[in-house]
């Protein structure tokens, strides 16, 4: 079965607002979550009306994304869409989170210093 | 592991001052950035209006913490950066709880001794207040953002400004859907206490141990795994209002701690002898019976004799007359000018379908509705078809067909400049039941098909088996 995963990204991280991301990050996978196609989609602008148009003609499954309002997110579930919201750092690092079942809402994996220094 | 730092502030006076406990006592949201633009330190202020501890914030980005629009498209950190200056700017940002807040940012940097910048201050004030002064607030049958006419919520709309200058609990009462959350946000923002914070809390949300340390806060050690102090949402409400959401769903450990801060107005956070006492007003909601919930000692009776100071029961959509029809209309020229639809408004069918409903999800059904008829509205008006099919299939939608065909015609009998079309149309029969709209919908889609069923499946929006099985339903199979 073909599952449809989707990341709004700014270059390499998650974008941290749903509502302003104009680029995005489609993945089909097929069963045992293997990878089949990985294609990026540019906007031709923000807008979180547009980008819920787009999963739903696109039949996303899950959406991995950063800030997202309480009514597009309920959007979203009420179409059976799973949502991790609030997901922040790389999106590589969230997708391979996902495929591993441990990813959650909230999950900040960016890495953390203070003046150059890893904290 | 992260080690949060507690600094300090030197030579100002003789002993070196606590920089966390002055900051935390700002009114507004203060962040503290590094070169990199890595948060270094968050106060309390910040904490409350974006739901981020200073540990959960420590060394990321700020744009993924603060979460604005200007970090996006035109970060002010770095307009200022290369001439010293501070930035003012007005922009919105998203917070933990999903809540979309228009604030003003003010950024400067940080210069050491020899004024060379070492980081950034971000100053972050909420002004929700500012904004709201506009023609909002003034729109007619409607108070902050609640919309209604019927004699019940003018009731609601008239004792709300009472309440809401007085310092009592308030106690919501309503079924699931009915506004409680908007009314508390509508008491907050009117009160004396507007600009302190809002603080909602899911007691139902979470499990009893989290509850615990997330409503009363902990110390550092408390448990295994509190690896530093947590404020706890009462903290943070301190000069604000506090609202308690399922407040039916508080644990009875907890409700017993609630009962002793109603009290003497003393927070103990977990593993803490040491109290706080908080300027917080409470409001709480429910959407269960509190009073069989005491009978069945699910809910303790101190505890609601407490909260119950001042009721507000919402009364569910199918009792409110004619406020469907003017919520459908409020809703609709809502979604028509977000989506940007040339759209002129429901079809007489859709409305006698959505005027018929029961809303056992209430306004925020409704809102679901029209928000989905708008968007998958291709024609000039909506349709039946073009309603959620649910709407068709559900048994609550024929429940009691002769209460719900009342609000249909209730408007013909009013004088008072109420919205005409559907609902005031003479060929609609009272005594019309759902099943024989039905009926009447699928035979005129087959009349307008010369009976072809797959073609009148599709005008009606189904399935070509849907189609059959009411067809059989309701004897039209020949």
């Amino acid at each position: 079965m073909i599952h449809k995963l989707t990341i709004p990204i700014f270059h390499e991280e998650i974008a941290p607002r749903f509502d302003l991301a104009t680029e995005v990050l489609i993945i089909l996978l097929s069963t045992g979550n293997i990878i089949e196609e990985k294609k990026t989609i540019v906007l031709p602008r923000s807008s979180a009306d547009d980008l819920c148009h787009l999963l739903l003609a696109e039949n996303i499954n899950t959406i991995i994304c950063g800030a997202i309002e309480e009514e597009y997110y309920q959007f979203l579930k009420w179409k059976k869409i799973d949502v991790y919201d609030s997901v922040a750092g790389k999106w590589s690092k969230a997708f391979d989170r996902w495929q591993k079942k441990c990813l959650n809402s909230g999950d900040i994996l960016s890495e953390r210093s203070i003046e150059g220094k890893n904290v | 592991m992260i080690n949060l730092p507690h600094p300090y502030v030197q030579d100002l006076m003789k002993d070196p001052l606590n920089f966390e406990h002055m900051i935390d006592e700002i009114p507004i949201g203060v962040l503290i950035l590094d070169m990199d633009r890595r948060v270094v330190f968050l106060n309390r202020a910040f904490e409350a209006m974006s739901g981020f501890s200073p540990l959960m914030a420590h060394g990321v980005q700020c744009h993924n913490i603060l979460r604005s629009a200007a970090c996006i498209s035109n970060c002010p950190v770095l307009s200022g950066k290369d001439d010293n200056r501070s930035i003012c700017c007005e922009s919105d940002m998203i917070n933990l709880d999903r809540q979309r807040l228009p604030i003003r940012m003010t950024n400067a940097p940080i210069l050491d001794n020899n004024n060379n910048i070492k980081g950034f201050i971000e100053t972050i004030e909420d002004i929700r207040n500012i904004q709201k002064l506009d023609g909002e607030k003034s729109a007619a049958y409607s108070f902050a953002n609640i919309v209604g006419r019927s004699p019940q919520m003018e009731k609601i709309f008239q004792t709300l400004p009472v309440l809401a200058q007085s310092d009592s609990s308030i106690l919501i009462t309503g079924e699931t859907g009915t506004g409680k959350d908007l009314v508390a946000e509508a008491i907050h923002q009117t009160s004396s206490r507007e600009s302190g914070p809002f603080i909602k809390i899911n007691c139902g949300a979470l499990p009893e141990t989290l509850l615990e340390s997330e409503i009363f806060g902990h110390q550092k050690g408390a448990f295994t795994g509190a690896v530093e102090n947590k404020p706890g949402r009462f903290k943070l409400a301190h000069n604000g209002t506090i609202f308690l959401t399922e407040i039916g769903d508080l644990p009875l450990p907890l409700q017993v701690k609630l009962l002793t801060f109603l009290d003497d107005k003393i927070i103990y956070p977990l593993g803490s002898t040491k109290g706080f006492k908080a300027n917080v007003r409470i409001i709480a909601a429910t959407h269960r019976n509190l009073e069989q919930m005491v009978a069945a000692n699910r809910f303790r009776k101190d505890l609601l004799f407490r909260l119950n100071v001042a009721r507000i029961h919402l009364p569910p959509l199918r009792d409110r007359e004619g406020d469907i029809r003017l919520l459908i209309d409020y809703f609709f020229n809502n979604y028509r000018q977000q989506l940007d639809k040339n759209i002129n408004g429901f079809s007489k069918d859709s409305l006698m379908v959505l005027l018929n409903y029961r809303y056992e999800g209430n306004i925020r059904e409704l809102k679901n509705i029209v928000e989905y008829a708008v968007n998958v509205s291709t024609g000039s008006s909506i349709e039946p078809h073009q309603l959620p099919s649910y709407l068709f299939d559900s048994p609550l939608a024929n429940a009691e067909p002769d209460q719900f065909a009342t609000e249909a015609i209730s408007f013909e009998y009013k004088d008072d400049g109420l919205p005409t079309s559907a609902t005031a149309d003479n060929h609609i029969d009272t005594k019309q039941t759902w099943p024989s709209v039905q009926r009447k919908m699928i035979l005129d889609a087959l009349t307008k098909t010369n009976g072809k069923k797959n073609e009148a499946a599709k005008i009606l929006g189904w399935g070509r088996s849907t189609l059959w099985r009411k067809m059989k339903l309701y004897n039209i199979l020949s």
